[in-house]
């Protein structure tokens, strides 16, 4: 099942500890991920105006966020105009039964799903399920995940935590497939043949969306396979699902997307199939269509001036390729549809920073600045990471009152203050290190700290400081 | 030049000798240094873990420290990168408008050593001798905030003595992180692991960089291993001359050599 949704089960440090331990998935992400963050450097500096695009790109979202309610209502008009319904949904149990209504009014028994991220975000599939409805997903990557029922662990490689050999057995399997090697083209086959039925007898489709076009009221999906082509044109009905973030303006404004976002996620110039529709037409395509507009947190990562810039996000994945975090942990450690870098900052933001493992998500990082560096729309995600551990700390310690940390932490602001303090407490950590040096070395240190030792070794603090040396020296040069 | 040394907490407790080789350094090229012993600490590590209030007394501070200085250098890329880029958005984010003109104006004046040699001093041979094959891994904020670029590479090919050899993957993160090496020991263990082997797949005999925060985990990892390899700060390389070279080859393997001797 691939649904997943918004709420990690558990803190990210003890979610790591386990994915970290499993070394199959490990290399098949090392390798996943360099060879992809390898074509992309490519691929972008291919580009000499790749700095000024990111620019733009960035500028281009900003400017609709910062009138997004009259955007998307212009976008709700248009749609309307072609035929079109729009439905408003405030959050994911919202969203979740407008979609089920609608299919269950069809009387629909299975429904095929293309670029389900924010479907997944909503659960979707499993609120489908309640009512009797399944869910198939057709992008083949999602269709794998769906078949080993498993979650998705990266956002446009979903199962990129697996390798060829893993899939082969599972076609093998779940589909009933002859598979004699693990060749891609084998496996794409095979799951063409069993999509294949899937497209021609289907009559609901629900898709996500990368862009929305408020002046036209189109819609927009990007993709490699085809898929979607197959997804958006042949059922009767189709649903999007679109985060309210997704809009822009007007038809110029998507240009600079389609070189920025080929090229960050799939390191192509171009990605092979780009759909555009607009409402309904007449004896061509779906001949009813429905536009879900999901807010589901959105509009509080809007209201906070300093985290905005999250919305811009064109989930083109990117950020994950570069963050060795996420290489070494798996996309499952974030324990939502969002993970990597963007996935710590969107993720507990999207919970209003109120759920307590979501809230160790802005902790995942080592604040290496990767990820800043290849977003495609300039999110500056170290700043925000550390604005909102900066948000989440003050509440965590007012619930946990003093934690050993917090009490650590101002004790050591308390030391700061005072160049005396600072130096008295250099003094009292030289005597009291004592015990704890061998070597000429700290093997191991108790409470907080024991973290480290348990691979590092630390220096111990030498006979004198900086400070004590200079003044002896009576260095000062005036 | 009058130069303000940043002694960063981290340095001035455990690894007192890379400012005195930063000191001495400045000095050999032809500048006056002064050491202000009413700092302490930039505030980053408070800063960077969520302790923002605790962070905004320690930024005021160190702007009183070093209102008057001309030019502030320090031998981190970390603490550097803090000051320019993050003290703008503290004083953003605590809504304090003067202090965000100031830190504002402070930060243009605030250098990593290596940059401060290149850009500024415009330098790349330091007179420095360093007879031993080096490895450099450049530290995430010198490379990707301060973009530093090949100034400390340009430094080092002008070091007599030195085999310079090329770290792979040298971009990666060693997973220091701050606070994230102890919040997330174990991920931040297997960073360090790549980095590490990186280190030793160089057959150098010291891996340098110019932070004492990031070279504190590499060299923690070498360590614990064994190895036989160790680190050592940029500075303490540009500041070594023949006549010293004795001393400097102390830093190697050791991270802990006699302060006095580079007196
Ligand atoms: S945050 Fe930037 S790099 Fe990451 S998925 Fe979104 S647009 Fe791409």
């Amino acid at each position: 099942m691939s649904a997943g949704g918004i709420h990690p089960a558990r803190p990210f440090p003890e979610a790591a500890r386990d994915t970290l331990q499993d070394a199959q998935m490990r290399r098949n992400l090392k390798h996943a991920t360099t060879t992809i963050r390898e074509k992309r450097f490519r691929a972008v500096a291919e580009l000499p105006d790749w700095e000024a695009l990111r620019t733009r790109g960035a500028e281009l979202k900003d400017a609709a966020l910062s009138d997004l309610a009259e955007q998307l209502l212009t976008l709700e008009t248009a749609v309307k105009r072609r035929g079109g319904q729009v439905h408003w949904a405030r959050d994911a149990a919202e969203a979740c039964r407008i979609v089920t209504d609608l299919a269950a009014s069809h009387g629909a028994r299975e429904i095929i799903k293309v670029k389900s991220i924010t479907s997944d975000e909503i659960e979707l599939n499993a609120a489908l399920e309640k009512r009797g409805i399944q869910a198939i997903e057709t992008d083949l990557a999602e269709l794998i995940v769906q078949l080993a029922g498993d979650t998705p662990s990266h956002i446009l490689v979903p199962a990129i935590h697996k390798n060829r050999a893993e899939i082969r057995d599972l076609f093998r399997r779940k589909l009933g497939a002859e598979l004699l090697t693990d060749e891609p083209k084998v496996l794409a086959e095979a799951a063409r043949l069993y999509l294949r039925e899937k497209f021609l007898s289907t009559k609901v489709a629900v898709s996500g969306a990368n862009f929305a076009i408020a002046e036209s009221g189109t819609v927009c999906i990007v993709e490699s396979e085809g898929n979607g082509r197959m997804c958006l044109t042949l059922p009767d009905v189709l649903i999007s699902v679109m985060g309210i973030e997704k809009v822009l303006p007007q038809w110029a404004d998507i240009a600079p997307f389609m070189q920025l976002l080929p090229r960050s996620s799939t390191a192509e110039r171009m990605n092979p199939y780009t759909s555009f529709w607009s409402g309904v037409t007449p004896g061509d395509g779906p001949q009813e269509f429905h536009l879900v507009l999901l807010d589901n947190g959105r509009t509080d990562v809007l209201a906070d001036e300093a985290a905005r810039q999250t919305l811009r996000c064109i989930r083109c994945s990117a950020c994950l390729n570069v963050c060795p975090v996420y290489e070494r942990a798996g996309g499952h450690a974030y324990g939502s549809v969002y993970p990597g870098p963007i996935g710590a900052i969107l993720t507990p933001q999207l919970l209003q920073l109120e759920d307590e493992n979501a809230n160790t998500l802005p902790w995942a990082s080592s604040l290496c600045g990767a990820c800043y560096d290849a977003c495609p729309v300039k999110i500056n995600i170290p700043e925000i990471l550390i604005y909102l551990r900066g948000q989440i700390t003050p509440h965590k310690s007012h619930n946990l009152e003093n934690t050993v940390e917090s009490i650590a932490m101002k004790t050591a602001a308390w030391i700061f203050n005072e160049p005396f303090r600072f130096e008295g407490a250099l003094k009292l950590a030289r005597t009291g290190q004592g015990p704890l040096v061998q070597h000429g070395a700290i093997h191991a240190l108790p409470g907080l700290l024991g973290g480290w030792t348990s691979s590092r070794n630390l220096p111990p603090f030498p006979a004198k400081s900086f400070r004590e040396l200079w003044r002896e020296e009576g260095q000062n040069d005036e | 030049m009058k130069i303000d040394l940043f002694i960063t907490c981290l340095n001035d407790a455990l690894f007192p000798q890379t400012g005195l080789a930063m000191a001495r350094l400045l000095r050999r090229l032809g500048h006056q240094v002064r050491f202000n012993e009413a700092q302490t600490c930039c505030g980053q590590m408070h800063f960077n873990t969520g302790y923002q209030r605790e962070a905004l007394p320690l930024i005021r501070k160190f702007v009183n420290d070093f209102r008057n200085a001309e030019v502030i250098v320090a031998p981190s890329g970390s603490c550097v990168a803090f000051v320019r880029d993050l003290y703008p958005k503290a004083a953003e984010w605590a809504g304090d408008d003067d202090l965000l003109r100031e830190v504002t104006e402070l930060g243009k004046r605030t250098y990593e050593l290596s940059e401060f040699l290149i850009k500024v001093l415009k330098v790349e041979d330091v007179g420095a001798y360093y007879p031993h094959r080096v490895t450099y891994h450049p530290t995430c904020h010198a490379a990707r905030l301060l973009r530093v670029g090949d100034a400390p590479l340009r430094l080092l090919k002008n070091v007599r003595g030195l085999t310079l050899v090329e770290l792979p993957a040298s971009e990666q993160c060693c997973g220091f992180g701050g606070t994230f090496s102890v919040k997330n020991p174990e991920t931040s263990t297997a960073m360090l692991a790549d980095k590490v082997q990186s280190v030793m797949s160089t057959g150098a005999e010291c891996c340098t960089a110019g932070d004492n925060s990031c070279l504190m985990h590499i060299g923690g990892g070498l360590s614990r291993l064994q190895s036989g390899v160790g680190v050592v700060h940029l500075a303490e390389i540009l500041a070594s001359t023949e006549s010293m070279s004795a001393g400097s080859s102390e830093t190697i393997g050791a991270m802990q050599v006699s302060a006095e001797a580079l007196l």
